[in-house]
């Protein structure tokens, strides 16, 4: 049987149009062998999860600059929850103060990449921690 | 610029040179690497002589500052006349606060305004909109309506100072607030003087803080050009920008190419109009980024500005200020590290310096700690002293254009403007500019520059000091920015108060005349005036062109 690929879902919440970050982790998931869907601009957390089901992901990966991440990232987080995704890895990056990482976990982030962040890091991290 | 006997000498010479010293040399001991190439990939060379400038002739390629092709600087004295304007680009949370932040720079010798505006503002939503969630305040300061921009800039001589706005979508709007604000002041409009980004090009390129689609986008911008060249003639009604291209990852021909591509667009789309092109281009500005490779940043403002100047006068630019391409810099974001932040210090001073090497006319100096959080006010003004050191204490003002000459810069000057001709020539292929956009073209480009970028550091082959070499394990300690959290909530009481005391009715029908204004083909400034004094907000504005104009949505391409 040929191993289904890790599905990721690469995700820009609001209205921050920064995307240079998301799209070459997108590009390097893909090169490391995964199946990546860039959901592109201006997401609501209902777009991102509609599109997490719809996809059928292992991994949500959310992407901001504009420092709105303590409110959007967690309405998706808990969208997701309410929706029965618990199984679904999230991660994060972005411009997010160190402060606020651990307060993102709690919420269910599973982890942060910040700048500077090599993208085998991240490829291993999902390799590692995706659950199914 | 030499005559050819002795070129010929120097040619021969510099062969022997090659076979005697410096093959021998790399024989026993290897260069540090096999290619030395800069940010946009372009191979350079161990050494430059006279040989490889030797097609150039100075009076007509390099010339005179303040002369045509304005190689060498757009005044004839330049940084001995008049320093840059030191324009730190600012805002967060309410206008309060901003406003308390701008006092602070000027009071620190910041001599000209610049306003970032917060995510909700740049899409034309007011704090209240479901779409603001999260953001209010975050990425700039939040402007809803008439009664924010007056208290953003209560207090500050808007008569003597110049104010850049970073707005682009909603970009008219904005400046009708600050117009009003004035008018309001009893300041007339023929004094304010500052910058409107207002473009929407590198929106759909780069950065993506667009609303409406291209076309109605494209009219908008024109209105301001007709507008401002005739009642508010010392504003500067676009900032053509290539500093947000460079930060979605393209390179450094990139970010030349396409910028000064898109405003040769802009000056087509206004004389298509019937504009008169020395009536609006005077009022045209530029901003780039100021990046890492110092060489090459220089060489790409020198090379913008004898490519503007050729275009212009090929555009039929009669006066040479409308040939004359003024421009901003920002040092580069995207090049900042979280980690070891202090070492940004460094960065940043390097690049200012770059930027005032090549002339510019304005300049922000990022901070420190801008790739961790919104910058503190300590950081700010560490940023803001890198420019004064610059300007007070090193010498290179002293001269104009102390660069010029060298057999490196001129030659790289003039390789990068070739290599914009090359991607003008792509971008005529695929059917002009907006044709690119909508194909996907620049998005590609740049795309894959930044991940071709992205991949050297990975794998080594670029350092990037604190990042992939030179590591510390140290917890990193500067101080953030900390943010009135009542902010937003007095914000939305601002709101509710004013949609309550104001005449409704007539936010009503001047709405409705910009609506009908809209739908025809005047000119929409003189309406959206209307609206703003009313207090109509910023929302309920941008709703009603939204109506009209439909929104844009791009394909995503990664």
């Amino acid at each position: 049987m040929v191993e289904r690929k890790i599905r990721v879902l690469v995700a820009k919440p609001g209205l921050d149009g920064h995307d240079r970050g998301a799209k070459i982790v997108a590009r390097a998931l893909r090169d490391a062998g995964m199946e990546v869907i860039y959901t592109g601009l201006h997401q609501t957390a209902e777009m991102i999860v509609e599109a997490a089901i719809q996809e059928d992901v292992d991994v949500v990966g959310l992407s901001l600059l504009s420092g709105a991440h303590m409110t959007l990232f967690v309405d998706v987080a808990k969208l997701l929850k309410k929706n029965g995704l618990d199984e679904v890895l999230i991660i994060g990056g972005g411009i997010i103060p160190v402060e606020d990482v651990p307060k993102l976990q709690k919420e269910g982030i599973a982890a942060v990449f910040g700048p500077g962040t090599p993208t085998e890091k991240i490829v291993e991290y999902i390799i590692k921690n995706v659950k199914r | 610029m030499y005559d050819k006997k002795e070129l010929e000498q120097i040619r021969k010479q510099k062969e022997e040179w090659e076979k005697k010293c410096y093959t021998p040399l790399i024989d026993k001991h290897p260069e540090r690497k096999k290619r030395f190439e800069n940010l946009s990939n372009n191979e350079i060379k161990q050494l430059y002589t006279p040989d490889d400038i030797s097609h150039l002739e100075y009076l007509k390629d390099i010339g005179f500052p303040g002369n045509y092709p304005f190689l060498r600087g757009i005044h004839a004295t330049m940084h001995r006349g008049k320093l840059w304007t030191m324009r730190q680009f600012a805002g967060f949370g309410s206008a309060e606060e901003t406003n308390q932040r701008y006092k602070y720079l000027l009071s620190h010798g910041e001599t000209g305004l610049s306003v970032a505006f917060d995510y909700p503002t740049l899409y034309g939503y007011d704090t209240d909109h479901p779409m603001s969630r999260g953001e209010f305040g975050k990425c700039g300061v939040a402007i809803s309506s008439l009664k924010d921009m007056e208290i953003l800039f209560q207090g500050i001589p808007i008569d003597k100072i110049t104010t850049s706005m970073t707005i682009n979508g909603p970009a008219a709007i904005v400046w009708a607030f600050y117009i009003a604000n004035a008018e309001n002041r009893g300041i007339q409009k023929d004094i304010i003087g500052g910058t409107i980004q207002n473009d929407i090009l590198k929106e759909y390129i780069a950065q993506k803080s667009y609303i409406f689609p291209p076309e109605p986008s494209m009219r908008l911008i024109i209105d301001t050009f007709e507008y401002g060249s005739q009642y508010v003639p010392r504003w500067n009604t676009i900032s053509i920008s290539g500093y947000h291209i460079r930060e979605a990852g393209s390179t450094a021909v990139q970010e030349l190419a396409f910028t000064v591509g898109d405003g040769v667009e802009y000056v087509k789309w206004a004389i298509k109009r019937g504009l008169s092109v020395d009536e609006f281009a005077p009022r045209l500005s530029f901003f780039f980024n100021a990046h890492n490779d110092f060489f090459e940043e220089i060489a790409k403002y020198r090379a913008a500005r004898r490519i503007w100047a050729k275009e212009m006068k090929k555009l039929g630019a009669k006066k040479e200020r409308s040939m004359l391409m003024r421009f901003h810099t920002q040092t580069a974001g995207c090049s900042l590290t979280a980690q070891q932040p202090e070492i940004n210090i460094v960065r940043v001073t390097m690049q200012a310096l770059a930027a005032i090497l090549g002339g510019t006319q304005s300049l922000h100096t990022n901070s420190m700690d801008e790739a961790l959080a919104l910058p503190s006010e300590k950081a700010v003004r560490i940023a803001l002293r890198t420019q004064q050191i610059i300007a007070e204490e090193s010498g290179v003002t002293d001269t104009i254009d102390p660069v010029g000459g060298s057999y490196y810069i001129e030659w790289l000057t003039d390789e990068m403007e070739e290599q914009t001709y090359r991607y003008w020539e792509r971008v005529e292929k695929l059917g002009g500019v907006l044709a690119a956009i909508e194909k996907g073209f620049y998005q590609r480009e740049i795309a894959a520059a930044s991940y071709k970028y992205q991949k050297e550091i990975d794998e080594h082959k670029r350092i990037i000091v604190g990042v992939n070499d030179y590591n510390t394990d140290e917890t990193i300690d500067i101080p953030l920015l900390a943010m009135d959290e009542k902010g937003e909530e007095r914000q939305i009481k601002r709101l509710n108060k004013l949609k309550k005391e104001r005449n409704n009715q007539k936010v009503q029908r001047n709405l409705e005349a910009l609506r009908t204004i809209a739908e025809g083909s005047s000119n929409m400034m003189p309406a959206i005036l209307d609206c703003v004094h009313s207090y109509a907000t910023l929302g309920e504005t941008c709703q009603v062109l939204r109506d009209v104009f439909g929104e844009y949505e791009e394909q995503a391409i990664y």
